[in-house]
């Protein structure tokens, strides 16, 4: 009996459906005058990143920056072909979870938007990317900074923030110059993110001739340090590198003070929040840490006023990155007089511009020529930038101040 | 030398606060043959209203052991209550159902605290504020810090408390008469809903204060701290013999051993080429380096294998007795 | 036995839904297709569990751990990773072999065990397999560790390649249709075993032990392989279903794989009803689409209540999830659509 009913119910249902696929050409047909309506020209502009979940507040931030960008361009007047633009921005949530990484890109795809900045992760980022190819529709990260996703060869594919094989090197390059360790140990919390960098900070100190010990790891929950800091100790290292976030990171570094360990302990940007002095108490004192390029406190001071007057906020990380990719995507459209992703790409690759961020090009693969990395040190239970490395040269915070002026 | 005996510390330290969770499991596993999957949330929830106490009272200048016992008199009675509840609403109208059926709603349980927990507290990690003067004192090359020891102290006394409540109290015999056999427990006058619910709630006060003592002793706290600590202390109460009370504490403090010597030493003991004649055999592959198959990456492997390994092939665990309708 | 018209005439309409379904639902937009494609996904991976859990009674909390090892037994032999690019109907049986062999190594030490341990090494048996593709990544690199296994080939047959538009027939095949038909097929013919196999020998079996153990040794069943056999199908299943979405992601790490999925596929199991194979469907279909359920109801309406999102959709999932499971057990044990045979067992009457 079940079974009939639910076959009428289907029946139903299929002459539903057949009816809107009958519908689908007429549809289009109608769709296309109104795009093409004199004088005032749609641009549908996509953010993706996670609003939702552990990191919603970083998401948030990003959608932020972007948003921002398209207003001001809104605000602008922007002409594109002799016509005036309308960008509409459309936000969109992955939670940070892969397979809804793909279902939203696909998403974006159908909206027919000429441009998408994101994905805020990179576990996200790199499923999504061969979508946005697929459409031919330009993609800028302005956070993801796994290497692999614009080393997957998609043309569509750009960022706006420093790849972890450039982040890696420039806090384990300031370590092994100023601090002349003879034996470091490089320990991560297993995931992407933290095993990434701690490899591209062990490969650099290898390279510096430093001593380095055999990897050791926890998970990206784990609060029990102990039994590998005691290992450690043993083995007595001039410094520790620890590639995760701030949650593990803090408790890493006040067990290692309780334990007598007199290391200097350095993280990369996970870790390079203000969190980790309630997380670590004093032991915090005296820690390094590398953040993706420019601090937020350094970016273009008309970008800081813009964005707290509008959201009422500091931007807490990647808003300026995210502000600039939305700006190249215009930037890009302006200079091809077009929307059309087909026409604008190639303006995209050769572009040269300066954003919130400092100078922006692309290399061959769509990655920031040159990208800045930052070095900070916790004084005084804040974090406080000390240092910039850029193109393999480190300068201090002092002089790459004077140089932006 | 040294090593090896911060290691011990370390084991027992952290073995202790194994105990006292593994405790919760024991006690109602012992009673009703229930596994309380969501004991690991009350844990979660007593460190969670301790923090939450100590914060409020932390800038108040009370002397530091006043704010932290008040944060544990709050947070006893919030466990017990959500101990009670969890008993009377989603096990007891199971009592009699196949054995699967609590235990899905035991998930069920689980996964609403966690996130009522994450509502109320936020995701994010929660520091607690470094109120204790933390005092180091040197042995034999391995340090150990006054938290530790009163952690330390702390587990004995709880352990010594519940043996004379369960061997020496009216309440203690009708709940081992209900272990036994709940009907003829009944029968004699027992009321068995309430020994089953007295013994979820005593239960939950220790998960209160464990949690306590993980806060304080790491000096962080997240809403989903309290699976992770389940499972190894329910591997714990396993590895004594679940049901069985010292085996609890006895399986919490080898657990905690086992994973600070293991996660200490599994590296150097897996390196190929520390090994002459493998290091040989490898040739250019050493050369002065390391070849570890199993890091410290491994460390949460050894809870599920302890586990794994005892209710294969010895389901009563080191001190349970062997039961038929365990196996 | 014969089947009236009328039934004939449902299953054909049936039918042309299902093969109508992607274009109505691309017309909606190509999401759409992407979220019905996952929601099969999810089906196949009930319908393996419901065969040890259902059928057997044997609860499994770490049956994501066989998604995963399909998935990456796709992903390593068909990836640049070690550049091996094997066509997929050479991959797909060995990732369902490989992952059937998981599930004989998990069952053989777990014969014995009650069912309440069981399910506590199960989930024991999970974590460990995800903790080791995580760090399989040294000394040797297998699994390329946390990174994930990037550029994985799509399902492709000479010319015809799964991730590419096509038209055909004067029709618009996107790559999300194209396996949606693979999948259809791949869920139709699981549905069919599953049908199958409940009515079987050793579908009687598996009820045998699920009742009682020791009457069916009796009755002379071989209880051992009766067990093993439905740990090594139900993870086959779960084999498939991981390498399809290898293909369909192009990219996989161990993230997807955690405890938190386990879980969600028992919910679905649980909740549709245990054992009754359309029972199971429905749960993975409610359980799968309830984020887009929320994100038309539960968003618009916090916003228009609160002018702000004030609980997070994600947390009312679980939040849901976590009352279903104790719902369901407390008012209807045997779930929405409970098989006869199990009814009659969770409501406590005599079998």
């Amino acid at each position: 009996m079940n079974d009939m009913k639910l076959g009428i119910t289907l029946i139903a249902a299929a002459v539903a459906l057949a009816g809107c696929g009958e519908q689908k050409p007429a549809a289009k047909a109608e769709a296309k005058p109104a795009a093409a309506a004199p004088s005032v020209l749609e641009v549908k502009i996509g953010h993706v990143g996670p609003l939702t979940g552990g990191i919603a507040h970083l998401g948030k931030d990003n959608e932020n920056g972007a948003r921002l960008a398209v207003e001001e361009a809104n605000a602008a007047r922007t002409r594109i072909d002799g016509k005036e633009v309308k960008f509409t921005f459309l936000a969109e949530d992955d939670q940070a979870d892969p397979k809804t990484g793909t279902t939203v890109a696909q998403k974006l795809v159908d909206a027919k938007v000429a441009g998408v900045v994101g994905h805020l992760n990179s576990g996200t980022s790199i499923p999504a990317s061969p979508i946005y190819a697929q459409a031919g529709i330009p993609v800028i990260s302005g956070s993801a900074t796994n290497p692999k996703l614009t080393e997957q060869g998609f043309k569509s594919q750009f960022r706006v923030v420093g790849r972890d094989d450039q982040q890696g090197p420039a806090i384990a390059s300031y370590l092994a110059t100023t601090k002349k360790p003879k034996l470091v140990a490089v320990i991560d919390d297993a995931t992407a993110y933290g095993e990434g960098i701690a490899n591209e900070v062990e490969k650099t100190l290898k390279a510096a001739n430093i001593k380095v010990l055999p990897r050791e790891k926890g998970t990206d929950k784990t609060t029990d340090w102990k039994a590998v800091l005691t290992k450690l100790r043993g083995r007595r290292p001039d410094a520790v590198f620890y590639g995760g976030m701030d949650a593990t990171g803090g408790p890493l570094l006040k067990q290692g003070r309780e334990l007598g360990i007199k290391a200097v302990f350095s993280f990369g940007d996970g870790a390079c929040t203000d969190e980790m002095t309630k997380l670590a108490g004093p032991a915090a004192e005296g820690l390094l840490c590398s953040q993706a390029g420019i601090p937020p406190q350094a970016a273009d001071k008309r970008f800081l006023e813009a964005y707290k007057k509008r959201f009422n906020v500091d931007p807490i990380l990647y808003a300026p990155f995210t502000y600039d990719a939305a700006k190249l995507l215009i930037a890009a459209m302006q200079k091809a007089n077009s929307a059309d992703p087909k026409r604008y790409l190639p303006e995209l690759q050769k572009i040269d511009f300066t954003g919130a961020t400092g100078k922006i090009a692309f290399d061959g693969k769509g990655d920031r020529k040159d990208a800045e990395m930052t070095i900070f040190t916790m004084q005084g239970g804040k974090l406080g930038p000390i240092a910039i490395v850029k193109g393999g040269k480190t300068m201090t915070y002092e002089e790459f101040i004077k140089g932006m002026k | 030398m040294d090593t090896f005996l911060q290691q011990l510390v370390n084991g027992l330290t952290a073995g202790s606060v194994y105990a006292v969770v593994a405790l919760g499991y024991t006690m109602v596993y012992g009673i009703i043959q229930l596994i309380n999957f969501a004991h690991g949330e009350v844990v979660m929830i007593g460190a969670m209203v301790a923090f939450t106490v100590i914060n409020a009272l932390a800038p108040g200048g009370l002397p530091p052991l006043v704010v932290v016992l008040v944060g544990t008199a709050c947070a006893i009675p919030v466990c017990m209550l959500v101990g009670y509840s969890m008993e009377r609403l989603a096990y007891r109208p199971l009592r009699g159902a196949p054995r699967l059926a609590p235990l899905i709603t035991a998930i069920g349980v689980s996964i609403l605290l966690q996130h009522l927990a994450m509502l109320v507290w936020s995701r994010n990690v929660l520091a607690f504020p470094q109120i204790i003067q933390n005092t180091t004192y040197t042995l034999a090359g391995a340090s150990i810090t006054s938290v530790q020891i009163a952690i330390i102290a702390v587990c004995i006394a709880l352990m010594g408390g519940l043996a004379l409540l369960v061997y020496r109290t009216q309440l203690g015999t009708a709940m081992r008469a209900t272990a036994q056999n709940p009907h003829v427990a009944g029968l004699m006058g027992v009321d068995v809903n309430r020994v089953i619910a007295a013994t979820f709630v005593i239960g939950a006060a220790l998960g209160a204060v464990a949690g306590v003592l993980y806060g304080t002793y790491y000096g962080v706290a997240q809403y989903t701290m309290g699976s992770i600590l389940g499972l190894k202390a329910f591997s714990a109460a396993v590895l004594g013999g679940i049901g069985n009370i010292p085996g609890a504490m006895l399986g919490g403090v080898l657990l905690g051993l086992v994973e600070a010597l293991g996660a200490g030493y599994i590296g150097d003991l897996s390196d190929l080429c520390a090994y002459g004649w493998i290091a040989d055999l490898m040739g250019e592959q050493c050369d002065g380096g390391h070849f570890i198959l199993f890091g410290s990456n491994y460390q949460d492997v050894f809870a599920f294998l302890v586990l794994i390994v005892v209710l294969v092939f010895r389901p009563s665990g080191l001190l349970g007795e062997r039961v038929g309708d365990r196996a | 036995m014969k089947f009236p018209a009328k039934v004939w005439i449902g299953t054909a309409l049936v039918a042309a839904t299902l093969i109508a379904l992607p274009f109505a639902l691309a017309y909606a937009g190509t999401a759409w297709v992407r979220i019905a494609n996952f929601a099969i996904l999810y089906i196949l991976l009930a319908l393996g569990l419901n065969i040890v859990v259902g059928f057997a009674g044997l609860l499994d909390l770490g049956y994501i751990a066989f998604y995963a090892v399909g998935a990456y037994a796709y992903a390593l032999l068909a990836s640049p990773h070690f550049d091996l690019h094997l066509p997929f109907w050479v991959i797909l049986p060995i990732g369902a072999a490989l992952a059937a062999f998981f599930g004989l190594l998990l069952g053989a030490p777990t014969l014995k065990l009650r069912g309440d341990y069981l399910a506590i090494v199960t989930l024991g048996f999970g974590e460990i397999v995800r903790i080791f593709l995580n760090n399989l990544s040294r000394p040797v690199n297998i699994t390329n560790g946390p990174q994930g296994v990037a550029g994985i080939d799509p399902f492709r047959i000479d010319g015809f390649d799964f991730a590419q538009y096509q038209t055909l027939l004067g029709l618009q095949f996107s790559g999300p249709i194209k396996y949606y038909y693979l999948l259809l097929a791949v869920v139709i013919a699981v549905i069919v075993i599953n049908l199958r196999l409940q009515n079987s020998r050793i579908g009687r079996a598996w009820e045998a032990i699920r009742e009682d153990e020791i009457a069916a040794s009796a009755m002379g069943i071989n209880t051992r392989n009766v067990k093993l056999l439905a740990f090594a199908m139900g993870a086959s299943f779960g084999g498939l279903a991981g390498g399809m979405f290898s293909a369909m992601q192009a990219f996989i790490s161990p993230e997807s794989f955690v405890l938190v999925e386990s879980i969600m596929v028992v919910s679905m199991v649980v909740l549709g009803g245990m054992g009754n194979v359309w029972g199971v469907i429905l749960g993975a279909l409610l359980l799968s689409f309830v984020p887009e359920i929320l994100r038309w109801t539960v968003e618009p309406l916090q916003d228009a209540l609160f002018g702000r999102q004030l609980i997070d959709p994600e947390v009312i999932r679980m939040l849901i999830f976590g009352l279903a499971l104790v719902l369901v057990m407390l008012f209807r044990p045997a779930g929405l659509l409970p098989s006869a045979v199990r009814k009659r067992e969770l409501m406590g009457q005599a079998a």
